[in-house]
């Protein structure tokens, strides 16, 4: 095998690891807000006996089941691509990172499946109270899953409490605390966490809206759009200043990765200028046609005006990340974290006017952001990740050293029934959830068994008889 | 002294074998899906394991997390070396994933979910059955890595245990609808059982005649003296459960066969255990050589020993909350 067969080989299995894990992504950023708002809307049902809770809960509760399935099945391919595809990353790092991925299949995964079946068809079968614990069992278990993924992801970024045997691998020091919660896992379990109760609300309120723009009226439609815009006004400005905080935890941390962020090629002795639009020119190391304002850099990322900055020519140039790429999508991220915040101020000064239902483009902007949650986890991501290279384990292990000794005919065909594969079934899975949110939300809605009466039975089946006992 | 590599070799042991006895019906269910009636036929076929599969499948993101954790040596040689396999198994899985709820939403599409389920679930199961074959017939390994081709596992041996899985699963999922379903669907899974399982009989024992002829460890392990006098017990105890499985058949008893053949399955694991043991990756890395150090050993056997009791009794509960025999639009 070349070396150019190599490099060739590398350069899909980290194509198909971005795309894989990108399209994953996506699910849980929605199942873990989408639990809790089911626990909610089932908690406020039971609380207040009004049934417009129960029928929110039924209308998502059917979405809920198709991207959970999306989830689990996208999510089962990355717990086996890391071995397929890094296979010297998967030895090397497995002694610190696989016990901790072992646990979130113990306390998480096995959590929510084992609810999950209740949950969606259990209503009849265990009582109300029962059903509500399973409801909160999968909602728990979606954070815990996201707690230990979240603290291997951070121990990739900012490796801790770690120490190297004969064999070159990376194994476990005295202190488990020490890896689980490396410095940058705190910021970034917050900042993910919120991240995903935001792409939910977001969805909701896109959802909620288009039906109030068709009748204002819509009792179930008023739910939604008004407990979505809560979460924009409280938890958008929120996430701002804990963005800010992991930014700056990152530059403690990662400093190289600000710098890409930041398009900064050259270092600022006497104050950096934050570049607002440009870009960035790797060949050249200048960012053209830059928009920026003086300073401004220096007193968000050291709270002074004058602070000095390192730039990329303080690094040597094979331990930069791609700078266009970490640039634009940290850019993508915080644009639409502001129009987030901003939709949340509108909200509220709608909501205090008393016109929370009646503000059309209220509404239409809100449809308009429905999938501005999805965009930004994954441009979050897409920063954080990128950002991360040219290592696997941050300074550590090199992204080139990790991977499996794969030929590249192999992983070019792989990587493309990935592809097709997902693109089909996943790409069908979202139109059969554009095709039940287009439906408004109903006083009577069907659970998932296609029938009202009954909470919550069994999977709907098309032979079902009306009226028959169960 | 506790040898925690051998506890952990346990673990990983028993999370494949918990996998093989819960997916596997359910997968054979996949299998056999197209010899169903469309209509209540299928609905309640696909009924019968919606509530449950998600859990069964855990088993395997356990098996395969545990071994990246307690064994990743073996999953870094392991995986590349069965790299097509493996992704064909995970591609097959995902199909049949979303099918479950995908065909109850488009009614129009639903022949392509009821495809994609079968298709996914046997490609899956031909899948784990090569991985098996291909393990057992050995892989090229290099000081701590695979140093293979990317079609080495493809071998006679390896499709004749991808085959011979296929039967297996289907005759559990037959068991499985004897047991929970009733009327036609329970006569037709009757029928499948009694053919099923005369060519399991066959498939298992030409594997375990080719399997002898593979290495000559697995030769000495079951015929020589005196361990013969031990090892002759698995082929004589799985003889008698098949003649045990057959008459419940013919008795048309109704949780008897399930049972049985998980029992069947237990001995063939009981079987592999013979050959392989102490090895991870058969005759060519044994687990002591392939383990994680002893603190992430410890730190996970913490976790496993509270939570695995925890899980098994929950999930149990989520079977109880669905026992019984099911019908078109669900349980009863």
């Amino acid at each position: 095998m070349s070396s150019m067969d190599n490099e060739l080989a590398l350069i899909l299995a980290r194509v198909q690891f971005a795309f894989t894990v990108s399209f994953h992504f996506l699910f849980p950023a929605f199942t873990i807000g989408l639990a809790s708002f089911l626990a909610v809307l089932e908690g406020l049902w039971l609380a207040t006996g009004k049934s417009v809770y129960a029928n929110v809960f039924r209308y998502w509760l059917k979405i809920f089941a198709i991207v959970f399935a999306m989830g689990v099945v996208s999510g089962i391919v990355m717990s086996y691509q890391f071995g397929t595809n890094w296979s010297v990353f998967s030895d090397k790092a497995g002694p610190v990172i696989g016990p901790l991925m072992a646990y979130e299949v113990l306390t998480a995964f096995f959590l929510e499946a084992g609810f999950l079946g209740v949950m969606l068809f259990g209503m009849n079968k265990v009582g109300k109270g029962l059903h509500f614990t399973a409801t909160c069992a999968v909602a728990v278990g979606t954070f815990i899953s996201a707690f230990w993924i979240l603290s291997v992801n951070s121990w990739m970024q900012t490796p801790t409490g770690y120490e190297i045997n004969a064999a070159g691998q990376f194994v476990p020091g005295p202190s488990w605390a020490a890896i689980i919660f490396n410095p940058s896992f705190p910021y970034r379990l917050v900042h993910t966490t919120i991240a995903a109760y935001l792409t939910t609300a977001f969805a909701v309120g896109a959802v909620g809206a288009w039906h109030l723009l068709k009748d204002r009226d819509n009792p179930g439609a008023r739910v939604m759009f008004s407990m979505a815009m809560w979460m924009a006004a409280i938890v958008a400005p929120i996430q701002i200043f804990v963005g800010d905080l992991h930014g700056l935890n990152t530059l403690e941390h990662q400093p190289v990765k600000i710098m890409a962020m930041e398009g900064h090629y050259e270092s600022h002795p006497d104050g950096a200028p934050l570049i607002l639009f440009g870009i960035p020119n790797s060949a050249e190391k200048r960012v053209d046609f830059a928009v920026e304002i003086p300073k401004l850099s220096s007193l968000i990322l050291k709270h002074d005006l004058n602070a000095p900055l390192a730039g990329l020519d303080s690094v040597p140039d094979e331990d930069e990340p791609p700078v266009g790429i970490v640039f634009w999508s940290f850019r993508i991220m915080v644009g639409l974290g502001m129009a987030m915040a901003g939709l949340g101020l509108w909200s509220l000064i709608a909501r205090a006017s008393k016109k929370l239902y009646d503000w059309t483009w209220m509404h239409r902007a809100a449809v308009l952001l429905g999938p501005s949650g999805f965009i930004a986890v994954i441009a979050g991501w897409v920063t954080t990740e990128v950002g991360r290279q040219p290592f696997t384990v941050y300074g550590l292990l090199r992204t080139a050293d990790s991977a499996s000794p794969l030929d590249a005919p192999a992983v070019a065909v792989s990587l493309a029934a990935f592809v097709i594969t997902y693109f089909a079934v996943f790409g069908a899975g979202v139109w059969y959830i554009f095709h039940l949110a287009k439906k408004p939300p109903e006083a009577h809605e069907a659970g998932l068994d296609g029938k009202p009466i009954r909470s919550a039975g069994i999977t709907p089946a098309p032979a079902v008889i009306e009226g028959e006992p169960s | 002294m506790i040898d925690l590599t051998v506890i952990w070799a346990g673990i990983i042991g028993f999370a494949v074998v918990a996998y093989v006895i819960m997916d596997g019906f359910d997968l054979g269910i996949g299998i056999l899906f197209p010899r169903f009636k469309v209509g209540p036929e299928r609905d309640t076929a696909m009924n019968s394991i919606a509530p449950v599969w998600d859990g069964n499948e855990t088993w395997l993101v356990l098996g395969g997390g545990g071994l990246m954790a307690a064994f990743p040596m073996a999953y870094a040689i392991v995986l590349p070396a069965l790299y097509a396999p493996l992704i064909a198994m995970l591609l097959g899985l995902v199909l049949r994933g979303v099918a479950f709820e995908f065909r109850w939403r488009d009614p129009a599409h639903r022949p392509i979910w009821d495809m994609a389920f079968t298709v996914g679930s046997t490609v899956a199961t031909f899948a784990q059955g090569v991985t098996l074959g291909a393990l057992l017939q050995g892989i090229t390994v290099e000081g701590r890595a695979y140093a293979g081709g990317w079609w080495e596992w493809l071998t006679p041996f390896s499709c004749l245990t991808g085959f011979g899985l296929v039967i297996g699963y289907a005759l559990l999922g037959a068991g499985w609808l004897i047991w929970k379903t009733e009327g036609p669907l329970q006569d037709q899974a009757y029928r499948f059982a009694s053919r099923l399982g005369i060519a399991l009989l066959i498939v298992i024992a030409l594997v375990s005649l080719a399997t002898l002829r593979l290495e000559a460890q697995y030769y000495q392990r079951w015929l020589s003296w005196p361990g013969i006098l031990a090892t002759s017990q698995v082929p004589l105890a799985s003889l008698i459960v098949t003649v045990l499985f057959f008459r419940s058949v013919k008795r048309r008893q109704e949780a008897a066969p399930f049972f049985y053949v998980l029992g069947l399955f237990g001995l063939c694991i009981v079987g592999l255990g013979v050959s392989i043991w102490p090895d991870v990756i058969p005759a060519r890395v044994t687990i002591w050589a392939a383990a994680a150090p002893e603190r992430s050993q410890v730190f996970m056997l913490i976790g496993a020993g509270i939570l695995v009791p925890v899980i098994l009794a929950y999930t149990g509960w989520a079977y109880w909350v669905f026992r019984g025999k099911v019908g078109t639009d669900g349980y009863h």
